[in-house]
C-alpha cells in the first residue's frame, strides 16, 4: 500500500475495538460503494456497504454487512474522501460459502479473492500519480514493459470506455476480468443470466476488439493491415504485408464480405487454446 | 508572584543540570568512540531489543486477525501473478501449434498471434518489474512505525501504549540526541577540514585530513544510529582505483566514507552542501563538477581519468545507476566510469527495512523531510560487501564490463540484477526497445532471409 493511514485514525479504531464494537443504531438507506469511489467527508451517520466484484456480467454483489465509515477514514481532497483499504472495516469477512443474495446470479465466484482485490488496488493507486481515483492513458505509458509492447496503444484503449479518458477502478477491474482464469466448477453452471466475463467466448471478444479499430464489428482488410504494421515495424515492405492480409482474410472469409466477423474469427481460431492463452493466474 | 522565584530557579536549575548529563554522555560516550573508532556495542544491544520487541508485535498482530477470522494484508515481494519466462518465439509456436493442424514451423502470420501480445500487456499493467523499484520496499512484519503499518486495526490497547511510547522516545529523546550529533559532526568537518587546508602539503597534512574525515564521517553515522556491518575488508578500495556501489540513499556516501578514505565525484550545489564541498577540498583533492560541465562526457571522462592515474591521489568513490533505487533490484549501470580503464572495486550494500527505510523517493519527499524521516527511525541497518577488484577484459566492451560489475554486485546483495535504466524514474523508455520487439515478431511472420526465399 502506498498510502499509509494517519495515526489519529489507529487511535479512533482501537478505541471503537475497545469499545468492544458496539452497534450504533443509525438508520437511513444503505448506500452501495467499491473500492476507489469518492464520498462525501461529513456524514458520519451516513451508511455503506462495500461491495466486492463478480464476474456474472454485473461487476458487482452486495455483502451482508452495512456499515458506517468513521469520519477520519480516508480524508482526501476538497470535500471528498476516497473508499480505501477495503479490509480495514469490513466487520464480517465475505466467504466462498455465501451465496450472494442479489445481482450475482448462479454460485458464487468472486472475481477475484479479497486479498487479491486489495493488492489490485494498491496497484491501481501506485499507477495513479494524480492521485484522484482515476487512470489516464499517461499513467499506463508510464511503465516501461507496455511502452515497448508493439500492441501497447491498443491494449490502453481497451480500458477506456467509448469516447472517454479516465477509467476508475470499477472499470479496470471490468477490464482485467476477462482475463481470470475459468475454474473447472464453472463449467457446468446453469445457462440464466449473463455469461460471465472471463468466459471463451468474451476472451476471444477482447481479442477481436484488438484488431477491430473502429468498432463495426468487422476486421476489414485495412484494420488488419494497421494491426500487422503495429506489430512488425518498419522490418516488412508493404507488398509483403498486403499479401499477408489478403491471404488471412480470403482463408478465415465465408460469407465473401472480405472482412473477417466475430462468427469467422471465433471459426478461425476454435483448436486455439484460449483459456489457457489468455488467463493470468494470481500467485496466492 | 514571589512564590514562583524559588520555583524558577529550580527548573533553570534542573534543564541545566540535564543538559549538561546529556552532554557528558554524548561526548563520553559517543563522540568520543566516533574519534577512535572503537564502539561500545550499545548500538547492537538496542538492535537486538527492538527485534525482541518486533516479533511480539507482529505475532501480536497476528493473534488479532486469527482471533477475528480475517485474512491479514501480506505484501509479497515476488510479484503477485505467475509469469512464465519463455521468449517471444517459443510463446507464438506453442499458439500457433494448438491451433492448426497444418505443417508446424513453416513461419506465417495467425490471428491467435496477439494473444501473446495481448497477455504480455496485460501482465505488466497488473505487476511490472520496473516501477515498483521506485518506491519504498513493503515489510512483511510491523516496526511499530505509522507509516508502515497496514494491518492496524488488529491492534490491541498494548500495542497502542508501545506505539505511543515509541513515537515519544522518537521524536523527543532520539530526534534532537541526533540533530546535535549531526550539527557537530558536520561543524567538525567542515572546521576541520579547512583547519588542515593551511597545513604545508606533505605526510602530516594526509594524516591528519584521512583522521579529521574519517572522525566526522563516524560522527554522522552516530548521528543516524547507522549499525553497518562490513564484510571482506581486505578488499577495500585502493589509490588509483573507482569504487562503484549500488545506491538507494544519500546516506551511502556516509556509510561508506566512514569506512575508507575517499575522494567524491558530484555537482556542485550552492548552500550547505556547497560549504561542506568547498571546505573538504581544501583538505584533499575531490573532483567536483560545475553545472554546466557535468554534460560534457568527454570532459569528465578526462578529469576522472586524470585523477585516476595520479597514484597519490584517493580512490574515486562513484554510484553508476544515476539514481535512487528502493534497494530491491539493481538496475543499469551508466558505461562512463566502466571506460576509463582503472580498476573497479565493486561494493554491495544492502540495507534492512525492518529499522527504518533508508530509500528517497525523490519525487515525493524533499531531502529536509528525508533527513527527518532518517532520523525519526529505529536505526539504519545495513551490510556492506567489499567485492574483490575486477578490471575489463580485453574482449569485452564497457557496457559488458559494467554488467559484469552490476550482477556481481546484485549477486553478493541478494538483489534482483535488471537490465533497465534508473533513469526511467522519469523519462520514458526509448523507442528502440520496441523496435527490438518489433524485429524479433516480424522474424516469426517471414522468417530469416534464407526462409524468404523458399516461400
Amino acid at each position: 500500500m502506498t498510502r499509509p493511514l494517519p495515526a489519529l485514525v489507529i487511535l479512533s479504531v482501537s478505541g471503537t475495538s475497545l469499545l468492544g464494537g458496539r452497534e450504533m443504531r443509525l438508520t437511513g438507506p444503505c448506500e452501495p460503494v467499491v473500492m476507489g469511489d469518492a464520498i462525501p467527508a461529513k456524514g458520519a451517520d451516513r451508511r455503506y456497504r462495500i461491495m466486492g466484484f463478480c464476474c456474472r456480467g454485473s461487476e458487482v454483489f452486495t455483502p451482508p454487512t452495512c456499515t458506517p465509515l468513521p469520519p477520519l477514514f480516508g480524508v482526501r481532497k476538497g470535500g471528498t474522501r476516497r473508499v480505501e483499504a477495503l479490509q480495514h472495516f469490513l466487520s464480517k469477512s465475505v466467504t466462498f460459502a455465501e451465496k450472494p443474495p442479489f445481482d450475482c446470479k448462479g454460485p458464487t465466484s468472486l472475481i477475484v479473492s479479497h486479498s487479491q482485490i486489495t493488492r489490485l488496488y494498491s496497484r491501481f493507486t501506485s499507477l495513479d500519480k494524480g492521485e484522484n481515483g482515476t487512470l489516464s492513458r499517461e499513467d499506463f505509458q508510464r511503465i516501461p514493459e507496455l511502452a515497448i509492447n508493439p500492441l501497447g496503444d491498443r491494449i490502453i484503449n481497451a480500458f477506456f470506455p467509448e469516447g472517454e479518458d479516465q477509467v476508475n477502478f470499477r472499470g479496470f477491474m471490468r477490464t482485467l476480468a476477462h482475463f481470470r482464469p475459468i475454474e473447472d466448477n464453472e463449467k457446468s453452471k446453469d445457462q440464466n443470466g449473463p455469461e460471465p466475463l472471463n468466459s471463451r467466448s468474451n476472451k476471444l471478444h477482447f481479442a477481436f476488439r484488438l484488431y477491430d479499430l473502429d468498432k463495426d464489428d468487422k476486421i476489414s482488410r485495412d484494420e488488419l493491415l494497421q494491426v500487422l504494421r503495429m506489430m512488425v515495424g518498419v522490418n516488412i515492405s508493404d507488398e509483403q504485408l498486403g499479401s499477408i492480409a489478403d491471404r488471412t482474410i480470403q482463408e478465415a472469409d465465408q460469407d465473401g464480405d472480405s472482412a473477417i466477423s466475430f462468427t469467422e474469427f471465433v471459426k478461425v481460431l476454435e483448436k486455439v487454446d484460449v483459456e489457457q492463452k489468455m488467463s493470468i493466474r494470481f500467485l496466492h | 508572584m514571589f512564590l514562583l522565584l524559588p520555583f524558577d530557579s529550580l527548573v533553570v536549575n534542573l534543564l541545566g543540570i540535564s543538559l549538561t548529563v546529556l552532554f557528558t554522555l554524548l561526548l563520553v560516550f559517543i563522540i568520543v568512540p566516533a574519534i577512535f573508532g572503537v564502539s561500545f556495542g550499545i548500538r547492537r544491544i538496542y538492535m537486538k531489543t527492538l527485534l525482541k520487541i518486533f516479533r511480539w508485535a507482529t505475532l501480536r498482530i497476528e493473534r488479532g486477525a486469527k482471533e477475528k477470522n480475517h485474512p491479514l494484508y501480506k505484501p509479497y515481494v515476488n510479484g503477485i501473478i505467475a509469469k512464465e519466462p519463455t521468449s517471444l518465439e517459443e510463446e507464438i509456436k506453442e499458439i500457433r501449434r494448438s491451433g492448426s493442424s497444418k505443417a508446424l514451423d513453416t513461419p506465417e502470420f495467425e490471428l491467435s498471434d496477439i494473444f501473446y501480445f495481448c497477455r504480455k500487456g496485460i501482465e505488466t499493467i497488473m505487476d511490472d518489474e520496473v516501477t515498483k523499484r521506485f518506491s519504498a520496499e513493503e515489510l512483511e512484519s510491523w516496526n511499530l512505525l505509522s507509516r508502515t503499518n497496514y494491518n492496524f486495526q488488529y491492534i490491541s490497547l498494548r500495542l497502542t501504549v508501545l506505539w505511543g511510547l515509541g513515537v515519544l522516545i522518537r521524536y523527543c529523546f532520539l530526534l534532537p540526541l541526533r540533530i546535535a550529533l549531526a550539527f557537530t559532526g558536520i561543524s567538525l568537518l567542515v572546521v576541520g577540514t579547512t583547519v588542515v587546508g593551511y597545513l604545508p602539503n606533505g605526510r602530516w597534512k594526509e594524516f591528519l585530513s584521512k583522521h579529521v574525515h574519517l572522525m566526522c564521517y563516524r560522527i554522522c553515522v552516530r548521528a543516524l544510529t547507522a549499525i553497518i556491518t562490513y564484510h571482506d575488508q581486505e578488499n577495500r578500495p585502493q589509490n588509483g582505483g573507482i569504487c562503484v556501489a549500488n545506491h538507494t540513499s544519500p546516506i551511502d556516501v556516509i556509510i561508506l566514507a566512514s569506512d575508507g578514505y575517499y575522494a567524491m565525484v558530484g555537482q556542485i550545489h550552492g548552500g550547505l552542501m556547497g560549504v561542506i564541498q568547498r571546505a573538504v577540498m581544501k583538505a584533499c583533492p575531490h573532483v567536483w563538477f560545475e553545472r554546466s560541465e557535468v554534460k560534457d562526457r568527454h570532459l569528465v571522462a578526462k578529469r576522472l581519468t586524470e585523477h585516476v592515474q595520479d597514484k597519490s591521489k584517493l580512490p574515486i568513490l562513484i554510484f553508476p545507476e544515476g539514481t535512487c533505487i528502493n534497494n530491491t533490484s539493481v538496475m543499469m549501470f551508466k558505461k562512463g566510469s566502466f571506460e576509463i580503464g582503472a580498476t573497479v572495486y565493486p561494493v554491495a550494500i544492502k540495507y534492512d527495512p525492518q529499522f527504518g527505510d533508508a530509500f528517497w523517493n525523490s519525487s515525493k519527499y524533499g531531502m529536509v523531510t528525508y533527513l527527518l524521516r532518517m532520523m525519526t527511525s529505529w536505526a539504519i541497518v545495513c551490510s556492506v560487501w567489499y567485492l574483490p577488484p575486477m578490471t575489463r577484459q580485453p574482449e569485452e566492451d564497457a557496457v559488458q564490463f559494467a554488467n559484469r560489475v552490476k550482477s556481481a554486485i546484485a549477486r553478493q546483495g541478494g538483489l534482483v540484477d535488471l537490465l533497465w535504466d534508473g533513469g526511467l524514474k522519469r523519462e520514458k523508455v526509448k523507442d528502440t526497445f520496441k523496435e527490438e520487439q518489433q524485429k524479433l515478431y516480424s522474424k516469426t511472420i517471414v522468417g530469416n532471409h534464407e526462409d524468404r526465399s523458399r516461400s
